[in-house]
């Protein structure tokens, strides 16, 4: 991106004659605002708007569909009601740190954007410690959840955040081990970095490199839904038991912030988990022009990226959630120890597994993943021919 | 030690926390924003019923400072240590894929099963001390039990 400041105060540029230093804190305000308004805030609201339709389907309800064409405009909609609601304060609940912790949760979510790739060129900030970075502020949102629930002084939130505190600090563990593969391959914990140690192809995936970065792969994104407290590791806010959980004491505008980081935040999953595992922006160079490469792996990262949060709402309209002891014991008897095996296995591998091994065993996962995903449709064609019923068994006729 | 090395004294790294700093300015701004602009639309009409503490329409009782179960607390204990443990782990596992290459990858090896091989054992202690249960049995009910077995 300083490239691109410096072409800009060039000769001829739209900023000729400025000084770098005052040139270089416009550009990144205005390519940090074009990011966060044109980006974040409408995948945020577009994925509330998919989610609820989604779900329907999933379940054989209707969903939003009054609001523009099939209902894709209720996420402005939402916003706008939001927007226009009376703002409550308890009277009992601690002022300052009730009205801080929305600022928090989304302080900690749009900061991770900084560090999220898009094309090969075209990143905010590739820093060289873009994934720890990630996990870091990520942390910020603990704070804001756990601040919301105590400030609030309503028993409903209390219950909700530390119950969101003990879960998002355990599933940190496993979440923060199972990167520990991939940055030992690579030996790089830049985001860039990461993506160009992969390839194009699915068996230069690191999702495919061997059983360990496999198993990896899981343990990440189950950790990272839980994190996310996403269903079915929704406890803080588990609405049948605790109301709103940590926001219960919430109304309008401040209520929304909290549910625009979770929905963001489902993108932010989906993007690490595509920088990781599943090889980022790489396309094929089927072309020289720099232009139609960067919006075709802008196109690919998006699509891998957008699959997860579809995998997030298809498990959270299909799976019930699960119970505080069964989430504690998942992560610290299961995930933690099957996190510490995954690291402790790929430096193994790359120690003492030869190149040519290595390299078959790459093919036969990817051949392994090819057959699970031809099973799988196979399946999914089996379940819609036999639900394909003619009208007159699911119409109620009095006369057939 | 090559990632690290072309980083250090590289103007763009401060360009890169430059952005970072943008970001977290304007994450702030855009939370500001909405509730500045709501200030301005919204209505506010507080009431002393509206204002109370919500707790299913019954009158609430007490507050909710109250102390909380042990059970976090532990948790957050052993939370801690792991997360020490990442984070003195991120070095090493940053500079490992060199070592390989360089030729010392077993003895780089080694020294990482040999911090992991005592955090584990922590992990068994911990989780043989039955601090990892959540569901915790009263002292008088594991005794009787063992009456039982006996």
């Amino acid at each position: 991106m300083k490239d691109l400041v410096l072409s800009l105060i060039a000769e001829g540029g739209a900023l000729a004659g400025v000084p770098f230093s005052l040139a270089a804190p416009l550009v990144m305000v205005a390519f940090g605002a074009l990011v966060v308004f044109g980006f974040v805030l409408p995948i945020a609201g577009i994925t509330s708007w998919l989610e609820r339709r989604v779900w329907a389907r999933i379940q054989s309800r209707i969903g939003p569909n009054r609001v523009g064409p099939q209902g894709f405009l209720q996420w402005l909609a939402d916003g706008l009601k939001n927007l226009l609601k009376e703002d409550i304060i308890p009277s009992a609940a601690d002022k300052w740190l009730f009205s801080l912790a929305p600022y928090l949760v989304v302080v900690g979510f749009i900061a991770t954007f900084a560090a999220v790739p898009f094309t090969s060129s075209l990143i905010i900030a590739d820093l060289n410690i873009g994934i720890l970075y990630i996990t870091a502020v990520t942390g910020i949102v603990v704070v804001g959840v756990l601040m919301a629930g105590w400030s609030s002084n309503n028993k409903w939130s209390l219950l909700g955040g530390i119950r969101s505190a003990a879960q998002i600090v355990s599933y940190e563990i496993p979440a923060g081990l199972s990167v520990f593969p991939i940055v030992l391959l690579t030996g790089t914990l830049s985001m860039q970095g990461i993506i160009r140690a992969q390839g194009w192809a699915p068996w230069d995936w690191f999702f495919f490199y061997n059983p360990f970065t496999f198993a990896a792969f899981f343990v990440f994104f189950v950790a990272a839904l839980a994190e996310g407290n996403r269903t079915p590791f929704d406890i803080p806010e588990a609405e049948s038991e605790l109301v709103a959980g940590f926001c219960t004491e919430y109304s309008g505008m401040r209520y929304l912030l909290f549910f625009l980081e979770e929905w963001g935040n489902l993108y932010v999953i989906g993007a690490i988990v595509t920088t990781l595992f599943l090889g980022g922006w790489q396309v094929p160079a089927f072309t020289d022009n720099p232009m139609l490469l960067a919006v075709a792996q802008f196109g690919t990262f998006f699509l891998k990226a957008y699959f997860f949060v579809f995998v997030a709402m298809w498990v959270r309209a299909t799976l019930p959630r699960v119970r505080v002891d069964q989430l504690m014991t998942v992560c610290w008897k299961y995930m933690v120890p099957i996190a510490i095996v995954n690291m402790l296995g790929t430096a193994a591998w790359m120690l003492f597994v030869p190149e040519t091994l290595g390299r078959l065993v790459q093919f036969g996962m990817t051949g392994l993943g090819a057959v699970v995903v031809v099973v799988f449709f196979r399946r999914v064609r089996f379940h819609l021919r036999r639900a394909n019923l003619k009208p007159s068994d699911y119409y109620y006729s009095p006369i057939i | 030690m090559a990632s690290f090395d072309t980083a250090r004294g590289d103007p763009k790294m401060y360009f890169n926390f430059g952005n970072v700093l943008v970001f977290l300015v304007l994450g702030l701004g855009l939370a500001g924003m909405m509730l500045g602009l709501g200030r301005l639309l919204r209505p506010a009409n507080p009431l002393a019923q509206k204002l109370a503490t919500y707790e299913c329409g019954e009158l609430p009782t007490g507050h909710a400072w109250i102390n909380f179960n042990i059970r976090f607390y532990l948790i957050a204990l052993v939370f801690l240590i792991f997360d020490v443990e990442l984070a003195f782990m991120y070095p090493v596992i940053v500079v490992f894929r060199d070592a390989v290459l360089a030729g010392h990858g077993i003895a780089a090896f080694a020294k990482i099963l040999l911090f992991v091989g005592v955090l584990a054992i922590g992990l068994v202690v911990v989780w043989a001390k039955g601090d990892l249960e959540w569901v915790k049995r009263l002292p008088v009910e594991a005794e009787s039990d063992v009456r039982e077995a006996a």
